[in-house]
């Protein structure tokens, strides 16, 4: 799925799009889709999984 | 790492940790199970464990259970429940002589009225829990009063009964946030904003800021107040000039620490000063590591 060496393709799972992410994501990551701005995670690399971020709850923060 | 969202300061930190050939264990704590004596997260083989759990709750639980199984973490849960907690937090700061803005808790609506009124207009009201500057509320009427306490009292969580009310400080448009390890300052900067709260979260524009003396003592009067750690220590500066300018005065030197927070986030501190953040903390956490591996050597040969 490794498109050039600074970029991933992966499927936007809102709009089934495919779309370029940094290479260096880590699972867990938190990314802005590229298409929707939506906060996407990253579930897993190989292959790449995304999928909506959870939403922001009440006891986040530092 | 424990972990439920790798945030910039997370990927910071690992970046860092890998390059110096660590070996990182990350843990997403969403996944994992503590039992009362041992967990599904393999937690086993660490030197340390770092807790960067975004959700407070799940960040004051694990760490209290991998303590429990002897597994060293930082910042530990003690640390952690003083500083998730603002009426702990304000505690542990008057108890330590450590200048802190002035606070009553009052537990109904009535008790909380007569708190914001012993205060007067403006002052603030905050949840005991939360952060990133959200459900503050300055009050500047007892209209605006009545009406917020009627609002928590219908829709509110229990932990918005807990009415945390505050004296309002006149800071000069910025406060100073800190990032500490056991006292020790890494880097500081102001964040202002035109609006009351100028939380870097909020929008708030950061701007690098040298310590003076009175305020690396007060930040490290605050870390060991709280239990130490990996701390950002947010101060106000106190006797400025409502409108006048600190960077250009030189402030009053005098300051008033408002909070502690215990997961901090350093990515705005990062970027705001020459500072190298992630590798001072990687720093810190090597040491931290070193003298745990002393310990055990010198339990062993005891």
């Amino acid at each position: 799925m490794t498109s050039d060496t600074d970029t991933l393709t992966a499927e936007d799972p809102i709009t089934g799009e495919e779309i370029e992410i940094p290479a260096d994501v880590e699972v867990g990551e938190i990314i802005d889709s590229p298409v929707t701005g939506t906060e996407l995670e990253v579930i897993s690399l190989d292959p790449v999984v995304l999928d909506e971020a959870p939403e922001l709850e009440e006891d986040w923060g530092e | 790492m424990l972990y439920s969202r790798i945030r910039k300061d997370e990927k910071l930190l690992l970046g860092e940790l890998r390059e110096r050939g660590h070996d990182v264990e990350k843990i997403d704590v969403r996944k994992e199970r503590f039992g009362l004596d041992s967990t599904t997260a393999a937690v086993d083989d660490l030197d340390l464990v770092v807790d960067r759990c975004l959700s407070t709750s799940r960040s004051l639980y694990a760490t209290r259970f991998l303590d429990s199984y002897g597994v060293p973490v930082v910042n530990g849960p003690e640390t952690g429940d003083v500083c998730a907690d603002k009426a702990k937090n304000s505690l542990a700061l008057a108890e330590a002589d450590v200048p802190t803005p002035a606070t009553e808790v009052a537990f109904t609506t009535e008790a909380a009225l007569e708190a914001i009124e012993s205060f007067g207009y403006p002052c603030v009201l905050k949840p005991v829990t939360g952060s990133w500057g959200r459900l503050m509320a300055k009050i500047d009427s007892r209209n605006a009063a009545e009406a917020i306490l009627e609002h928590k009292e219908t829709l509110g969580h229990y932990e918005h009964k807990v009415f945390y009310v505050q004296e309002f400080v006149d800071k000069p448009g910025r406060d100073v946030r800190v990032l500490a390890v056991d006292g020790e300052p890494i880097a500081a900067m102001t964040r202002s904003s035109e609006h009351w709260l100028t939380n870097a979260a909020k929008g708030g524009e950061t701007a690098p800021f040298e310590l003076d003396d009175r305020a690396t003592e007060l930040v490290e009067r605050a870390s060991e107040a709280v239990g130490g750690g990996m701390l950002g220590v947010d101060l106000m500066e106190v006797g400025v000039e409502a409108d006048g300018d600190p960077a250009e005065t030189g402030g009053s030197g005098e300051y008033t620490v408002h909070e502690v927070n215990h997961t901090v986030e350093f990515k705005a501190l990062d970027a705001a000063t020459d500072v190298d953040v992630p590798a001072r903390v990687v720093d810190w956490l090597e040491a931290k590591a070193a003298d745990l591996a002393d310990g055990a050597v010198a339990e062993v040969d005891a």
